[in-house]
C-alpha cells in the first residue's frame, strides 16, 4: 500500500476529500524537489522519486473510484483482469433496448430518457460503493462485483455521450 | 513514512535570478527581502528586447542594441527566435513567410531535426540565440550586483512541450547559466500576484503574449499554488496581430506607391514597427493612424478601435477554446473562478480584456504590469529554492498526455495531461522474436490516439539485452516528468534487478555532445563579442557627448570663448569622430576625455552665463 504510507495515513476507503487534500498539501511541503534545490544530489533524487509516488498517490486516492480499484489491487484482487464486456444479468433488457437506439443513430426522447437512466445509475452505484467503505475489508467481493458493475454502466454513459456530440 | 534529513553542506548560499525569456522581451528580477524586482539593465532600462544582431565579422550584439539594428540590418538581426525553440524544418517552413529570416543551407543534422536560421554570417540554432539573450540578462546581473550570477530559474509557456523546455534549459547551459528551475509564466505571474494577496481561492491566469498563448487555472490556499489545469497555443500572440496589420500595410501601399515592398526586407521592418506603434497606441486612444515614412515615401492609414477589433475577433476567438478545455479539465464552472489575473503586454489591448471578462464572468486583475509579472514571479520561485521564501510552493501540472507507441500506429498513453509533476509511470518491456538484444520505445506527447497526430518526443533504445526466447526478457521503463516538465527515463532488467542502460535520440533537439561543443564556441567568441558590445557602449556614450557640445555651440556661452579654445573644441570633436568609427573602444573613450578636456572652458562659461540668467531672475 505505497500510496496510502507516501501520505502517511492508514490504508483505508473510508477517505474525507478535504482532510486527504490537507494531508497531500502537508506531505508535498516535506517532500516537493523544491525543499531539496540545495541539498545533496542523492537526496535531490530521493525527493523526486517520493514526491513523484506522492502526486501519483494523490491523483489515485482522491477519485473513490480510482482508490478502490487500487484497494483491490493491493489485496490481490485485479479487477481490470475480470470481463468487463459481460452485461450484469439485471441490465440484460435495457442495454438491449439502448443498443437498438443507438443503432438507429438518433436522438430523440427515447435516447434521453435511457440517458437520464443510467446517470441515475451511475450515481446510485457511486453511492452505493462508498456505503461499502466503512467495512471495506469484510466487504472486497462485494466492492469487485460493484466496480465491475460501475464500470460497465459507465462505459454505456460514455456511449451515449458519444452519440450526442456527434 | 519516508522523511529526509535536508543536508544543506557547507556551500555558501549562491544568488538565484529569475528571468522570463519572452518572445518580444525578456527580463530578470531578483528576490529582494521585500519581495521581487526587476534587475536594471546596463542603460538603465528594465526590458532586454528579445533581439540579436550579428556583424559582418560574427561578432554578436543581444538587446536593446541589436533592436536597434533592425531597420538598418533586418538579414542581419533576429526576433522571435522563441518561436522555433524545439522546432523542426517542417513546423515553421509556413512561419518562415512572414518572417525576413531564412534557413542556413545545411541544417545541423538532418538526424535530430535541428534548425539553424541564417543571421548574416552566422548560421544559429534556436537556443544559441536564445542563450545571446540570456548571456545579456546575465551581464546586467553581474553588473548590478558586482558578482558572477551562474544560476536562474527560466520561465516557459505551460503549454511548451518536452522539446521546446529541453531547448530553453540547452540555451541557458550555452549562456554560462544553470537553469535550477523552469516556470510556467502563467503559474510565475500567479506567484507574483498571490504573495501579498488572498490566502485562498481559485484563479485563473490569462497569458497572451507576443507568441504564446497560456491559461491556467489554480487553487491558492495557505502558500500551496495547486495548478489544476493548463491549456494553451504556443503560436499564438501579438505577432499573428502584427502580421495582420502589417499585410494589409503592404497591400495599400503596393497600391499607392504603385510597386511591392515585400521583397525589401528594411521596408518591412520599417513597416512592422509602424504597425506595431498603432497597435500599441489603440489600448490608450480610441483612434490613431499607421504612420509610415521610408526613403522619403510615405503612408498614412487611419484606424480605429473598431476596426482593429473586427480584425483582431478572429485571433482573439481563438484563445476562448483552450479557456473552455481548461474550465473543463479543473471540472469548473465559470462562475466558479474567484478571480482572473491579465498576463503579457497583448493583454492591454480593451478587446482582449472585453473578451476575458465575458469568459469568466469577473473583472480581470490588472494592477502589476502585465509585461513583468512573469519575471517577479520567476525571482519568487528563485527565492523558494534559495530557501528565502519559505511557505510558498508551487504545484505546477504537465500539459501534455505522454506516451509510447504501440501496434499498428496507437498511442498508449502512460501520463495523462494535467497530472501534477513530478509525475512516473512504469511499464514492462519484452522481446518479440528470439534472440533480440534491443528494445525501441517511441515516446510521444500529445491527446490524439494515433501516432502521426501527436508530438514525437524521442525514441530511447534499450540496448544490450542478453539472447534469449522471445518474451522472457523483463525491462521495467520508468517515464519520469520532473518538476521542470521535462521527460527522465530509466530502465531497470528485473532478471538480474540492475539498471539498464538508454540510449536517447530526441526528435527534436540538441544531443548533449551539441550543447557541448555550443558551450565551448561561446566561450571563444565571447571576447569577440564583449569587445563589439564595449565599442557599442562608447559610441552611445559619444553620441551624448557630441550632443551636448553642438548644443553648447549654439548658445551664447560658444560665443564667449576665445578662437583658440573655439577650435581646440573642434579639433577634439574631428578627432573622436574618427576614433567613433575604428573598433576599439579604449581609443574612443581616450577622445571622448580629450573632448571633455576641451570643453572644460565652455561649459565653465555656460555655467556662468546660467548664474547670471538665474540671479537677473532672482529678486532680493
Amino acid at each position: 500500500m505505497e500510496y496510502f504510507r507516501v501520505m502517511g495515513i492508514e490504508p483505508r476507503l473510508q477517505l474525507d476529500p478535504l482532510e486527504l487534500q490537507q494531508t497531500f498539501y502537508r506531505r508535498s511541503r516535506e517532500l516537493h524537489p523544491d525543499r531539496f534545490a540545495r541539498a545533496a544530489k542523492t537526496q535531490q533524487d530521493a525527493a523526486l522519486a517520493e514526491s513523484s509516488l506522492l502526486n501519483d498517490a494523490y491523483r489515485t486516492l482522491k477519485d473513490p473510484v480510482a482508490r478502490t480499484e487500487y484497494f483491490l489491487k493491493e489485496k490481490g484482487l485485479d479487477i481490470a483482469t475480470q470481463g468487463t464486456k459481460q452485461v450484469p444479468p439485471e441490465l440484460l433488457e435495457e442495454v438491449f433496448e439502448l443498443n437498438l437506439l443507438l443503432e438507429e443513430a438518433q436522438g430523440g426522447p427515447e435516447l434521453e430518457a435511457a440517458k437520464e437512466r443510467f446517470e441515475t445509475l451511475l450515481r446510485e452505484a457511486d453511492r452505493e460503493l462508498e456505503s461499502l467503505f466503512p467495512d471495506a475489508e469484510n466487504q472486497l467481493p462485494a466492492l469487485r462485483q460493484l466496480l465491475n458493475r460501475r464500470r460497465y454502466i459507465a462505459n454505456l454513459v460514455r456511449d451515449i455521450h458519444g452519440h450526442f456530440s456527434n | 513514512m519516508g522523511t529526509f534529513q535536508i543536508d544543506f553542506g557547507d556551500s555558501p548560499k549562491e544568488r538565484i535570478i529569475g528571468i522570463d525569456l519572452g518572445t518580444t522581451n525578456s527580463l530578470a528580477a531578483f528576490q529582494d527581502l521585500t519581495g521581487p524586482e526587476i534587475i536594471p539593465t546596463a542603460e538603465g532600462g528594465r526590458i532586454v528586447p528579445s533581439v540579436v544582431s550579428v556583424g559582418e565579422d560574427g561578432a554578436v550584439l543581444a538587446g536593446q542594441a541589436a533592436k536597434d539594428q533592425l531597420k538598418q540590418r533586418p538579414r542581419e538581426t533576429v526576433y522571435s527566435a522563441k518561436r522555433f525553440m524545439g522546432k523542426g524544418p517542417d513546423d515553421i517552413r509556413e512561419e518562415l513567410a512572414f518572417l525576413p529570416f531564412s534557413l542556413a543551407s545545411t541544417p545541423a543534422s538532418a538526424e535530430n531535426n535541428i534548425i539553424r536560421l541564417q543571421v548574416g554570417p552566422l548560421a544559429m540554432t534556436a537556443p544559441e540565440i536564445s542563450a545571446h539573450i540570456l548571456a545579456e540578462l546575465k551581464r546586467n546581473a553581474e553588473a548590478y550586483f558586482g558578482e558572477p550570477v551562474t544560476k536562474a530559474v527560466v520561465t516557459v509557456p505551460a503549454y511548451f512541450n518536452d522539446a521546446q523546455r529541453q531547448a530553453t534549459k540547452d540555451a541557458g547551459r550555452i549562456a554560462g547559466l544553470e537553469v535550477l528551475r523552469l516556470v510556467n509564466e502563467p503559474t510565475a505571474a500567479a506567484l507574483a500576484y498571490g504573495l501579498d494577496k488572498r490566502n485562498q481561492g481559485v484563479i485563473a491566469v490569462y497569458d497572451l503574449g507576443g507568441g504564446t498563448f497560456d491559461i491556467s487555472i489554480l487553487r491558492i490556499q495557505d502558500g500551496i499554488f495547486e495548478v489544476l489545469a493548463t491549456n494553451g497555443d504556443t503560436h499564438l500572440g501579438g505577432d499573428d496581430i502584427d502580421k495582420l496589420l502589417l499585410e494589409i500595410a503592404l497591400e495599400d501601399i503596393a497600391s499607392e506607391w504603385g510597386f511591392s515592398v515585400r521583397e525589401d526586407a528594411s521596408a518591412v521592418e520599417t513597416i512592422r514597427q509602424a504597425v506595431i506603434a498603432a497597435k500599441e497606441q489603440l489600448s490608450f486612444v480610441p483612434e490613431t493612424q499607421i504612420d509610415v515614412d521610408y526613403q522619403g515615401r510615405k503612408y498614412q492609414r487611419h484606424l480605429d478601435r473598431g476596426l482593429f477589433d473586427k480584425l483582431i475577433a478572429p485571433v482573439i476567438e481563438r484563445t476562448v477554446a483552450p479557456c473552455r478545455q481548461c474550465l473543463k479539465d479543473a471540472g469548473l464552472a465559470p462562475e466558479q473562478i474567484d478571480e482572473v489575473v491579465l498576463v503579457g503586454g497583448s493583454t492591454r489591448i480593451p478587446y482582449v480584456r472585453k473578451v476575458v471578462q465575458q469568459l469568466f464572468q469577473a473583472i480581470p486583475h490588472t494592477e502589476l504590469n502585465p509585461d513583468e509579472v512573469v519575471a517577479l514571479g520567476a525571482a519568487v520561485q528563485a527565492g523558494i529554492l534559495a530557501g528565502d521564501v519559505a511557505d510558498t510552493l508551487l504545484l505546477d501540472v504537465t500539459p501534455l498526455s505522454l506516451g509510447i507507441e504501440t501496434m499498428g500506429g496507437v498511442v498508449s498513453k502512460l501520463i495523462h495531461r494535467n497530472s501534477t509533476i513530478p509525475a512516473s509511470a512504469t511499464e514492462q518491456f519484452t522481446t518479440a522474436v528470439d534472440g533480440q538484444t534491443n528494445v525501441l520505445i517511441h515516446v510521444l506527447q500529445g491527446e490524439r490516439e494515433l501516432v502521426k497526430d501527436c508530438r514525437s518526443l524521442a525514441r530511447f533504445d534499450l540496448k544490450g539485452i542478453p539472447p534469449m526466447q522471445a518474451g522472457l526478457a523483463r525491462i521495467e521503463v520508468k517515464f519520469l516528468i520532473d518538476a521542470n516538465g521535462i521527460l527522465n527515463v530509466s530502465a531497470k532488467d528485473l532478471r538480474s534487478g540492475l539498471e539498464h542502460s538508454v540510449e536517447v535520440k530526441p526528435s527534436y533537439g540538441l544531443t548533449d555532445e551539441q550543447v557541448e561543443a555550443m558551450i565551448l564556441a561561446s566561450i571563444e567568441n565571447a571576447e569577440r563579442d564583449v569587445r563589439e558590445r564595449q565599442v557599442r557602449e562608447a559610441r552611445v556614450e559619444a553620441d551624448r557627448i557630441l550632443a551636448a557640445v553642438e548644443k553648447a555651440r549654439n548658445s551664447d556661452a560658444w560665443l564667449a570663448l576665445d578662437e583658440a579654445q573655439q577650435s581646440a573644441v573642434q579639433q577634439a570633436i574631428n578627432e573622436l569622430l574618427l576614433a567613433y568609427h575604428g573598433e576599439d573602444h579604449l581609443v574612443i573613450h581616450a577622445h571622448m576625455e580629450k573632448l571633455d578636456e576641451a570643453t572644460r572652458s565652455l561649459a565653465e562659461s555656460m555655467m556662468n552665463t546660467a548664474v547670471a540668467s538665474a540671479l537677473k531672475g532672482t529678486k532680493i
